[in-house]
């Protein structure tokens, strides 16, 4: 390919500029963590005596254990039964192309386009209704629900890929449609699996308006959810809630940096089909 | 970085939402001759249908008590004053109308049209020129670290993107002190808490989070370009302008649909970013329809308007994306 020095240069500045862009946000928070807890920080430099005890303190007042465990918890609800179900579905749509099929398939292609804020006011009253305010289940169940399109949709042209004369064949061999899905279609399916876990595990653990609304108790929300309500009792020390905030994002973002070829691929491949 | 990303892409037929029958179609060129002869239904064994419907049940299950069920609800709801507690009444299309006559929810509206040239517009663009000006870019650990860096605003929470940017947009934050620093410390303000900046200064939040992965994709787009394309204009002599128009442009046309609809949905439905920074404020200045719905429903105990808003809202998305599916099926 034949490359232009000069747009190459101008392509490596450029970049660098938007990456110092990216960071700086970032950065600037980190800077902010460090100084003294009970004062508004002041501007964006390295502090002369850095506080890292202001993490350890945020650990314990965000009480990042339970919200740790209260996330696990949300994350293990949602993923695995939303993989198994849109797993089932995507199968049935995709490779059986069952009667009616399409009109599911359509059916939920439109639920791809609801905004969560259209529908919110009443699952709020439906959770109420089931009397689960305030557990997880109330940000569970919903979020099932509420992610089966794109879960269907994403199993669906999975399947849609596969050749039939796999199905064929395994049948000829006596395979059931059991036998069929565990040894034949489910391998087949791991980096459609995988990816779409991946998008799973992200959107839940930064979910914010469904904790908000459904959940009063931070430590019982997703780790975004229980952010949002750190922002209200740490406006006098700004430098906790930047410590706070750094700590959430810390999971992700380390399980981002080792993952980042898979984080960036399912999103990619989450974009283009989302 | 063209090369790293494009080892690493997927086949697949994808865009199932752009083209919602791409996938039996997409699907079937490798075998079509053998499905051709077929009946479209290919399993005509009953009980592979009723196999099916079992695996489709519990997925549909879930999506109907959960999304139908709510819709029609809120559709219910829409048409009732309720305060959420007591006794509603029917007022017909009446908190329809309150949407659209109250200047204070019409702002919200309007709020989030312009939104859509932060969410939107400046990501896809400088997404495009980014993409341009980086796409011969070798593999190595710098494109490594660089596609990292852009795509690490995707990973974090909203709320902690707007965290972030509230101590940037601060008094004493970070672009004041850098003000200062070069001498235009004049300019200096609280920018979220002015009239005149704060709807731009969420908006570029929005930004900030958009345009790593509109960069990304349209690199990716940018990959699967015929590259003899490139060395053909090359040597026609197209300048730089040229080839972007007539090459990378139309080339991209897929991912831009795909961009747009995805980045046009996040500024309609912008809530985390905005509850964060200024939940609507100053005055009116950011309110969009997701907060103005979360106060009606949650603080103003106005359930009936806010579910009308709510179905408005959904009513905005499908209006804006649509057209735009419809754009991008044209060639194909």
């Amino acid at each position: 390919m034949v490359v232009n020095k000069t747009e190459a240069i101008i392509g490596r500045v450029v970049l660098v500029l938007v990456l110092i862009l990216t960071l700086l946000p970032l950065a600037g928070m980190l800077s902010g963590a460090l100084q003294p807890a009970d004062r508004i920080p002041d501007g964006f430099s390295w502090p002369s005596d850095p506080q890292w005890g202001n993490f350890v303190v945020a650990f314990q007042t965000a009480h990042v254990w339970e919200l740790l465990g209260s996330s696990t918890l949300i994350i293990l609800g949602v993923v695995p039964l939303s993989l198994l179900l849109s797993t089932l579905a995507g199968y049935a749509l995709g490779n059986l192309r069952i009667p009616g099929g399409r009109f599911v398939f359509v059916l939920l292609l439109l639920g791809l386009t609801i905004p969560f804020e259209a529908i919110i006011i009443p699952i709020y009253y439906e959770i109420s209704a089931m009397g689960l305010l305030n557990t997880q289940w109330a940000i569970i169940l919903p979020l099932i629900g509420l992610y089966m399109p794109f879960g269907v949709v994403w199993m669906r042209a999975h399947f849609v890929g596969v050749p039939t004369e796999l199905s064929e064949a395994a049948r000829i061999d006596g395979a059931s449609t059991f036998q069929e899905i565990r040894r034949i279609q489910i391998p087949l399916a791991m980096p459609a699996l995988s990816a779409l876990a991946i998008l799973l595990f992200l959107w839940t653990w930064n979910q914010f308006l469904l904790p908000l609304v459904l959940v009063d108790d931070p430590d019982k929300r997703t780790m975004a959810g229980a952010l949002g309500a750190f922002q209200g009792q740490y406006l006098n020390q700004l430098p906790l809630l930047f410590a706070g905030a750094l700590i959430i994002m810390l999971p992700t973002i380390v399980i981002y940096v080792i993952f980042q070829r898979q984080f960036i691929k399912a999103l990619l491949q989450g974009a283009v089909k989302g | 970085m063209v090369n790293d990303v494009r080892k690493h892409e997927d086949p697949k037929p994808t865009a199932a939402l752009r083209r919602p029958d791409a996938g039996a179609h997409a699907a079937g060129v490798g075998r079509s001759s053998g499905r051709a002869g077929r009946p479209s239904v290919r399993r005509a064994a009953p009980h592979q249908s009723v196999i099916g419907w079992l695996f489709v049940l519990p997925a549909l299950a879930f999506f109907c008590v959960f999304v139908v069920y709510p819709l029609i609800t809120a559709v219910q709801y829409s048409f009732y004053r309720w305060n959420g507690i007591g006794a509603s009444t029917w007022v017909g299309v009446d908190n329809y109308v309150r949407v659209f006559t109250d200047p204070e929810l019409l702002i919200s509206i309007v709020n989030a049209l312009v939104l859509i040239v932060f969410f939107t517009v400046i990501p896809v663009a400088s997404g495009l020129a980014l993409a341009t000006l980086i796409r011969t870019m070798r593999p190595g650990p710098f494109a490594t670290f660089a596609r990292t860096v852009l795509f690490l605003p995707q990973i974090i929470p909203l709320v902690a993107a707007g965290i972030a940017w509230s101590w940037m947009y601060a008094q004493t934050g970070t672009i004041n002190t850098m003000l200062d620093s070069v001498g235009l410390g004049l300019l200096s303000r609280s920018w979220l808490a002015g009239f005149g900046t704060a709807l731009p200064a969420v908006g570029l939040i929005g930004s900030w989070v958009l345009t790593g992965l509109c960069t990304i994709l349209l690199l990716t787009g940018i990959g699967k370009i015929d590259a003899s394309l490139y060395e053909a204009a090359r040597l026609d002599g197209a300048g730089w302008w040229r080839e972007f128009a007539t090459v990378t442009l139309p080339g991209l046309r897929q991912e831009i649909v795909v961009l747009v609809t995805i980045t046009v949905i996040a500024a309609l439905s912008s809530f985390d970013i905005i509850y964060t920074t200024t939940k609507g404020g100053p005055g009116t200045s950011t309110l969009v329809p997701g907060i103005s719905i979360f106060r009606l429903a949650f603080t103003q105990s106005e359930v009936g308007l806010a579910s009308a808003f709510g179905i408005i809202l959904l009513a905005l998305v499908l209006l804006a994306v649509l057209p735009i599916q419809l754009l991008g099926r044209e060639r194909d």
